[in-house]
């Protein structure tokens, strides 16, 4: 801070001409100078990225020619054979990240809606807390509790729960058959719903918050009940800031690699479609086979993969900026 | 006729509202069950897995006694200087983003990329990592895990120091030119001080985060089962060899991963809440 003590009450030159000049121009040339290096780091963030995207093509350069676009949708992944394609790690990403969304979405709504109209006062603050705090536990800790805790008591007491009443409706049937092992694409999907509720939930919060309160009294004094007011004035009031959160946790269960890797079983080839089996998901088949991969096509093979994924989470999240930009063009401004 | 019907929608309209809030209160009890349940877990395992060998034996092979001192000191010199790197990169740019970049396409781009950079799945950033560098030397390192977290550190800290640095009065800035001080003493020693309690939180939390990161660590660290603290060599750390330790069938690895996670969950508790008390109010 410039202290104001040392200078003098009335700022008059003390200064010769000459030196004022030069020490303008010096000031000048510091300014210049701090503005070319933060803008030299604002462009290496700018470089990095470019450098990520240029790096994963590069990569996965002798995958593609060598497969071509087939890639996408050739279901075997052989390593001896050197014959790879990307369907079952996809399919294992995206109906992984379904299941868990299916289960966050509702959740979420539900704990955001109890955080700003139910509430006490008193309560609203400790138990935001605690949903932000189980924002910051790290995957692993849920990929680790998940395999030597949830598991065994899911496969035991839950699934077949599940197996005997969805088990037999039609459609949906297909999806809970199967040996109730416990690993597979359904506890995947529910432990990653677990990790993603905090971040849906704390977003939907602070969309809620910015619905201005004149709004919501309008209602209750016409007789809305709290349910109505929910449902017919702040939901869709601030239904795009919802959409972008929770295509902020769909990015999230997307490109997570911890948690799955744990519980998924990590299985190439496809067994089924019920949830009960194992299979595999893009981070979770790079964090396994990475390393061990020996030739140059495997690894460019898993590059590849990498690079979809990276494809998939990019467009998620282009969607939600854009939602979220709309909101706050709309109405509130925090996001 | 008419009384009965409007009273049918009274009660119906009553009755959906006590479902909503009754299923709203099931939601909150459902998130805080499991966070509790985990937390519970981790207390319980991990503190009867606390010992002194922890902090000063090695990673043991299965069946022996041992610790986890390697790891423990590979995280900390790796996210210390993840830290140390990511941070003034990740300011000078928020600074940028925020003083003289407000509008203007070049702007706009570098805060699109750098949210893209926020949210890239982390395993992402370990590839980009291995391509570039991993692969280009030849071996594993402890400077490639720095590298891959630090690159998870600059998007955290450019986006806080930004918004922080945005919530500044314009005024303080205005009575800055106005004594006569140059731009870049304006905002090292007016508005980058008057944010500086967000910043610190910012960085906080993107501590807090790559403390945890194990994916990006995978192939670019690697781990190491003995002492090193040469970071041109691979390097142990504590997400690493919970993740090895816990996928094993031993007894005594699986305990060992349980107070390697009561360790990492502590800290990351720890600076959260510091974070919190540091600024007082949610961010990010």
């Amino acid at each position: 801070m410039v202290s104001l003590e040392q200078n003098n009450p009335i700022p008059t030159p003390t200064l010769p001409l000459k030196e004022r000049a030069l020490t303008r121009r010096r000031s000048a040339w510091g300014d210049m100078l701090f503005y070319r290096v933060t803008q030299g780091f604002a462009l290496l963030t700018l470089l990095l990225l470019s450098g990520i995207i240029v790096s994963l093509v590069w990569g996965a350069w002798p995958a593609i020619q060598h497969f071509g676009a087939s890639f996408l949708w050739q279901a075997e992944w052989n390593p001896p054979m050197e014959r790879f394609g990307a369907l079952i790690p996809v399919y294992g990403t995206l109906v992984t990240s379904a299941v868990a969304l299916l289960i966050a979405v509702p959740v979420s709504f539900g704990i955001a809606f109890f955080l700003t109209e139910l509430a006490p006062n008193w309560l609203r603050k400790p138990l935001g807390i605690a949903v932000e705090l189980l924002a910051g536990i790290p995957s692993i800790v849920y990929g680790m509790w998940g395999l030597l805790v949830f598991v065994p008591i899911f496969s035991e007491y839950f699934q077949p729960i599940l197996a005997k009443t969805l088990g037999p409706l039609p459609v949906i049937g297909a999806l809970f058959s199967g040996p109730p092992i416990g690993i597979g694409i359904l506890s995947a999907g529910i432990v990653l719903a677990i990790m993603i509720i905090p971040f849906i939930a704390s977003v939907m919060r602070d969309v809620f918050e910015v619905t201005p309160a004149i709004l919501k009294e309008s209602s209750y004094a016409l007789g809305s009940t709290r349910w109505e007011v929910m449902w017919n004035v702040v939901l869709p009031y601030t239904r795009v800031g919802v959409a972008g959160g929770i295509m902020l946790g769909l990015g999230r269960a997307l490109g997570e690699t911890m948690a799955v890797t744990f519980l998924i079983g990590n299985i190439n080839s496809f067994q089924g479609f019920s949830l009960f089996l194992p299979g595999n998901s893009i981070a979770s088949a790079l964090a396994n086979e990475f390393t061990e991969a020996s030739s140059e096509l495997y690894t460019s093979a898993l590059i590849t993969l990498g690079l979809i994924l990276f494809l998939i989470t990019f467009i998620v999240l282009s969607l939600s900026k854009l939602l979220l930009m709309r909101l706050a063009k709309s109405g509130g401004t925090r996001t | 006729m008419k009384p009965l019907t409007f009273s049918l929608l009274a009660w119906r309209r009553r009755f959906v509202n006590y479902a909503a809030t009754g299923l709203s209160l099931l939601a909150m009890a459902f998130g805080l069950f499991w966070l509790l349940w985990i937390l519970w877990t981790t207390f319980s395992l991990g503190v009867s897995g606390l010992s002194l060998a922890l902090f000063t034996q090695m990673t043991p092979p299965p069946g022996v006694e041992g610790g986890l001192a390697n790891a423990i000191v590979g995280s900390l010199l790796m996210v210390g200087l993840a830290t140390l790197i990511g941070t003034p990169v990740g300011i000078f740019s928020g600074i940028y983003l925020a003083e003289f970049a407000q509008r203007g396409w070049l702007g706009e781009v570098i805060r699109f990329m750098n949210d893209v950079l926020l949210s890239a799945p982390s395993i992402i950033i370990g590839l980009f990592v291995y391509t570039v560098y991993v692969a280009y030397r030849g071996h594993f390192s402890g400077w490639a895990g720095v590298l891959a977290l630090s690159l998870i550190v600059i998007p955290v800290v450019v986006r806080t120091t930004e918004n922080m640095l945005r919530l500044v009065p314009s005024s303080l800035r205005e009575a800055a030119f106005a004594l006569g001080a140059p731009r870049w003493h304006m905002i090292m020693y007016v508005t980058l001080r008057a944010s500086l309690a967000g910043v610190m939180t910012g960085i906080l939390l993107a501590v807090a985060r790559i403390a945890g990161e194990t994916a990006p660590l995978l192939f670019t660290a690697l781990s190491n089962q003995y002492w090193s603290t040469d970071l041109d060599k691979p390097m142990a750390s504590l997400p690493v060899v919970i993740f090895k330790y816990a996928m094993s069938p031993f007894e005594d690895w699986n305990r060992l991963a349980w107070a390697g996670v009561f360790l990492i969950v502590m800290a990351v508790l720890a600076l959260n809440i510091a974070a919190r008390m540091f600024f007082g109010r949610k961010m990010v």
